[in-house]
Parts: structure tokens; C-alpha cells; sequence
């Protein structure tokens, strides 16, 4: 440092430089930076990707409209539209709500409120907690084995021998199981003892307590779990073509009743997604694909933004 | 009350609301066993078939040029590898801007800067894996795997670098945590003792954190071993693979070899053990990504214990 450039610097601007040193500063801002960047790569490729998908996806929209979401699958591009993929991803994200909701919310009470601390009570928790991270694709193997049968067996199967929508619910059920446990049970644990204590405090019995106090004031931050779990399973796609999901064309019977389209041959959104990237007419590739994208993301956009909006409107602080 | 007189209290209460209580008690036990029965089944279903495969299966078929099961050729090591490259190259990827995006996030972003940012992280995490899929086929593959590394359309790389994207919210968020969970009296701790922010970050902060940050590490390679939608539709070799370690070309992972038998005929079949292989694969992927999951889930109470 010369003389001439302290006399520039305020003093304790002089102090902190000869204190810390310029080489160190230099090293601290250069790391700084670095991971500054690291944060804005993710960002770029969220930009990158999303920009892509949409401006391939305009095209589409431009040219049909609203007739590309009202429009079943068809072998020509022209009048392909993701109706089949939406009516079946519904139907299968009804059939998991039906399942994974009772099951796991009621597995999740069982836990935090029933059961005993004991060792048994922690291998369940950490068997639930494994589950989690169990390849989706090992799911699909489990719904072939077990419930493709299942649902062939109780006469449900139609005429594709149980490679049906029921099927498919069941197995993505199982799928998200564990993820509404935890969910429930992360809402159930926020709720303060001091609550059940004053239930039990005025005569009420465990039950009602929980049915009166403890499950309303979860009731939020189970919810909001509950639209997050129905998000994942609406995108899920690779336990689907274990278990037969259609992947390619199938004529879909508009006037069929509900038995026979919950029996038929069925599809679903993301899995119309993947067939298009494979058909030999590469407008589905190059334009219709990013549209159903657009279609699958709006969707799921949607509903997170609604599950985060939900918790902030409802979300008591104790 | 009049019954405070008796000699003998009875505290028990209505009968029917007893009653009622074990019944309760007991759907709620009944729901908590199903989840259970859940982990048993998936064992269960995928032993069975896979008993049937080992016990049925040509030793000699299990070392050869490649996995095409519809042809009788059942090579692990092609599957492992492929299954283990691009695990490798999508960790490559997630580690630098999962572990950066969480340091920041944790230590430099202020409050208001975080409530922008993190949404990124988690708008990321919410996008389905066939949604990564195709933009790994038609954007990295084209960009990056072909012009940069002249791979083919379908490589290893452009589905590594694909999952590794979809791994990298994962580790980030969980390190984040980790690291928010160190207690601010060690930063400063560090300051008083004249050391910068960079440095308490490096010196301080990581290594109280290093427990949570392995465990994100862990649960991204599990989480890329399980993947299968960027796989299946970017690293190509549908319907079988030859051996490779050159990740420029195509390859099938376990997960992919498990979906690609499955699709085409809208059913999982083939010629003599291809349906009983997919469970083999399906049992070593389970206890793969399981034994990975238990060691990140220590690592994890190592720091809870902690702090």
C-alpha cells in the first residue's frame, strides 16, 4: 500500500484492509461468486428448459387451440390431442386419493398419537421413511405381481386382465404411501401437546380428542401434503408401463359407461408425453410433445402453487 | 355428582364410548400394519420371480456380450455399469450446484434474496422426471452430448447430465438444511476470532455440517440409480445394450432395462426368463437403493444428535 492511496481510503476502511488483507478479500468474493453462479446455473437451466419446451409447445397452441386438450389420442398429428392422457391421469389420481388418504393418514395418527415409544414403534417409522426412497420403477414390478392379480381376481380385470386403471391407482397408492405418512405425521407433530393435554383435561376420550382438536388443527398441513402427494403421482410415469399402461394408440370408446372405461385400455398424461417422443412422424416429437409438456406442467404448477397458498392461508403458529 | 359418595369409584366411564375408543384405536392400528405389509409385499413379489430366474438360468448366460433378455443374454455387469456411469456423471452435476446453491442460500442470501431464489429449487424439484427426459433427449443431447463430446442422439452422458438436474434440488435442499441447522454462535464463534465469512463457511460451517451434506450425497446417488424416465428416454438401447463404458454411447440401466421390456407390447413379456430377469433386476436395484437410503438416514441422526 502507498501513501498516496491512504489518503484516499477512510480510516477504517485502512484498519479493515490491513487487517483482513487484500489477497484474502479477493479470495472470499471469487468464492462468493462462485457460488453465486452455482444458484444461477440452476436458474438458467429452469429458463432454458422451460423457454424451450414452451416456445416448440406455441405452435400447437396456435394452430388448435383448445381443441388439443379437448381431442383423443390419434395416429395422425393433426387431430392428436392429450383428452385420453388427462381423463386417465385423473382417474388414476382418484384412486390413489381413495387408497393413500385413509391408509396414510390413519397410519400417521396411529403413529404419533397411539402408539408406544418402543423399538417396534421406530422400525415402523424408519421402515416408512425407507419406502420413500424406493425406486418408482420397483413400485410398477410390485403392481404387476400383486395388484395387476388383485384386481383380476375380484373381477375387476375386463378384458386386459387386470392391466387397468384400478390397477394403476392401487399401485401409485402404494407408491405415495409413504410420502403422505410422513407429511401427516410432520403436521400431526406440530400440533402442541398442550391441546391434547386440555382435551383429555375436560373428560374427553383419545378419540375425541383427536377428531375434535388434534386433526382439525393438522388439517392444513395435511392437506397440504395431500394436493403434494396428488401432484407426484400425476407426473409419475415409469411404474405405469410395468403394469400396462397403453403406449401407444388405442381407440377410446366415448360413450363406454364407467365400469368399462375403469376395466379398458387406459393412458395417462406424462405416458402420452414419452409415446410421442417415439412415433415415426417427428411433428410429435417436435411439437406436440412440448405441448402436452405444457399441458402436464400447468397442471402441476397449479396444484403446488394452490398447496402452498392453502398452507399460508391456514397455517396456525403456536 | 352423586356417585362421589360410593365407596368404590368408578372412573371407567360409558361403556359404548370405551368400546368405540378400541375400535379407533384398532383402524388406526390396522392402517399402520397395511403400510407396513406394503415393504413386506414389494420383498416378497420380487424374491419369488427372482428365485424363479436364478434357479432357472444358464450360468453362462449371465456373462456375455450384453443385456437382451428376449434373447436369453442376461449381462448384469452391462446394466450395472451403464447403471453406475451415469449415477457417476449425474452426481458430477448435482454435487457442485446442489452443494453451491445451498451454501449460498444458507449463508450469503438474505432473507428477502432467499425468498426469490429458493422457489427456483423447488419449482425444479416439482418437474417430472419425463419432463427432464425429453429435454434431455432434445436439448442436451443436440447442445451439449453431441456438439461438445460427439456422442450419438441416444448417449450415457445426455441422460447422466439429465439426471443429474433432476438429483440436484434434492441435494441442495437437504444440505441446506444441514447447514442452516449449525448453530450461529459457531459463525460467530469464528468471526470474533477474525476469520471472514469465506472462511467460517469453509472452516466452520461445512464441517459442523458434513453429516447432513454426505447424507444429500448419498440419497442424490440412490436417487439417480432409481431414476428411470430420463434414462429410458435419452440414453436409448431400447430393448437391450451391449456391454460399454464409454458413456458417449448408448446404455441401459437397471431401471431402464426394467421399463423397456415393459413397453412396446403394453405388457411385461418375452421369450423364457426375460419376465422373471426384470424381477432380478428389481431385487438387486431394491437392496442397492435401500442399503444406500439406511447409510444417508445415519448420517442424518448423526446431526440431529448434534445439534
Amino acid at each position: 500500500m502507498t501513501t498516496t492511496r491512504v489518503a484516499d481510503l477512510s480510516t477504517t476502511e485502512v484498519v479493515r484492509q490491513s487487517l483482513a488483507g487484500r489477497r484474502v478479500n479477493v479470495g472470499a468474493i471469487a468464492f462468493q461468486l462462485g457460488l453465486l453462479v452455482t444458484l444461477l446455473t440452476s436458474l438458467l437451466i429452469l429458463v432454458v428448459l422451460l423457454g424451450d419446451i414452451i416456445v416448440a409447445a406455441l405452435p400447437t397452441f396456435r394452430d388448435r387451440g383448445l381443441d388439443f386438450v379437448t381431442s383423443p389420442l390419434s395416429l395422425s398429428a393433426d387431430s392428436a390431442g392429450v383428452l385420453s392422457g388427462i381423463t386417465g391421469s385423473l382417474a388414476i389420481t382418484v384412486v390413489v386419493a381413495l387408497v393413500a388418504f385413509p391408509v396414510g393418514i390413519g397410519a400417521a395418527v396411529y403413529l404419533e398419537e397411539y402408539a408406544p415409544d418402543n423399538r417396534l414403534t421406530r422400525i415402523i417409522a424408519t421402515n416408512i421413511r425407507n419406502l420413500a426412497g424406493v425406486p418408482s420403477i420397483v413400485y410398477g414390478l410390485l403392481g404387476l405381481a400383486v395388484f395387476v392379480r388383485l384386481v383380476d381376481l375380484i373381477g375387476l380385470g375386463g378384458d386386459r386382465g387386470g392391466r387397468n386403471v384400478l390397477a394403476a391407482g392401487l399401485t401409485l397408492a402404494v407408491l405415495v404411501l409413504p410420502i403422505v405418512i410422513i407429511t401427516s405425521l410432520e403436521a400431526l407433530r406440530a400440533v402442541p401437546n398442550t391441546i391434547r393435554e386440555a382435551g383429555v383435561g375436560v373428560g374427553a376420550t383419545k378419540w375425541e380428542v383427536i377428531r375434535h382438536h388434534v386433526l382439525p388443527s393438522a388439517a392444513p398441513g395435511i392437506l397440504t401434503g395431500a394436493v403434494l402427494t396428488l401432484s407426484r403421482a400425476f407426473g409419475e410415469t415409469a411404474p405405469l408401463f410395468v403394469i400396462g399402461v397403453a403406449t401407444g394408440f388405442f381407440a377410446s370408446a366415448d360413450s363406454a359407461g364407467i365400469i368399462d372405461r375403469l376395466t379398458g385400455a387406459y393412458t395417462a398424461l406424462p405416458v402420452v408425453v414419452f409415446s410421442w417422443t417415439r412415433q415415426t412422424d417427428p411433428l410429435f416429437l417436435e411439437t406436440l410433445a412440448p405441448a402436452a409438456i405444457v399441458v402436464l406442467l400447468v397442471v402441476l404448477l397449479t396444484a403446488n402453487a394452490g398447496a402452498i397458498i392453502l398452507r399460508n392461508r391456514f397455517e396456525r403458529q403456536w | 355428582m352423586t356417585t362421589a359418595t360410593a365407596p368404590a369409584l368408578d372412573l371407567s366411564g360409558d361403556v359404548r364410548r370405551r368400546r368405540r375408543e378400541r375400535r379407533v384405536r384398532r383402524f388406526f392400528l390396522g392402517t399402520a400394519i397395511l403400510s407396513i405389509g406394503v415393504s413386506v409385499a414389494i420383498v416378497l413379489s420380487l424374491i419369488g420371480e427372482a428365485f424363479n430366474f436364478i434357479s432357472q438360468v444358464a450360468f453362462a448366460d449371465l456373462w456375455t456380450v450384453g443385456w437382451f433378455p428376449r434373447r436369453g443374454l442376461f449381462d448384469f455387469i452391462t446394466l450395472v455399469a451403464a447403471t453406475l456411469l451415469i449415477s457417476l456423471i449425474a452426481m458430477v452435476v448435482a454435487t457442485p450446484l446442489g452443494l453451491g446453491a445451498a451454501t449460498y442460500l444458507s449463508e450469503y442470501a438474505s432473507p428477502r434474496a432467499r425468498r426469490v431464489l429458493k422457489p427456483i429449487i423447488e419449482i425444479l424439484a416439482g418437474i417430472p422426471s419425463v419432463v427432464l427426459g425429453f429435454f434431455a433427449l432434445t436439448w442436451i443431447s443436440p447442445n451439449i452430448a453431441q456438439r461438445l463430446f460427439g456422442a450419438g442422439t441416444f448417449s450415457m452422458l445426455a441422460a447422466g447430465i439429465g439426471v443429474g438436474i433432476l438429483v440436484t434440488p434434492l441435494v441442495a435442499s437437504i444440505s441446506e438444511d444441514a447447514m442452516r441447522a449449525v448453530p450461529n454462535e459457531l459463525r460467530q464463534a469464528s468471526y470474533g476470532l477474525g476469520a471472514n465469512r469465506a472462511i467460517t463457511v469453509r472452516r466452520v460451517v461445512f464441517p459442523a455440517a458434513i453429516s447432513g451434506v454426505v447424507a444429500s450425497l448419498i440419497l442424490g446417488v440412490s436417487r439417480a440409480i432409481g431414476e428411470t424416465m430420463v434414462v429410458f428416454m435419452a440414453a436409448g438401447a431400447v430393448g437391450g445394450a451391449l456391454r460399454t463404458f464409454s458413456v458417449t454411447e448408448p446404455g441401459q440401466t437397471m431401471t431402464a432395462a426394467i421399463a423397456s421390456l415393459a413397453t412396446g407390447s403394453d405388457q411385461v413379456a418375452g421369450e423364457g426368463l426375460a419376465f422373471q430377469s426384470l424381477f432380478m433386476v428389481g431385487l438387486l436395484l431394491f437392496f442397492l437403493t435401500l442399503l444406500l437410503n439406511v447409510i444417508s438416514d445415519r448420517f442424518v441422526r448423526r446431526v440431529r444428535e448434534k445439534y
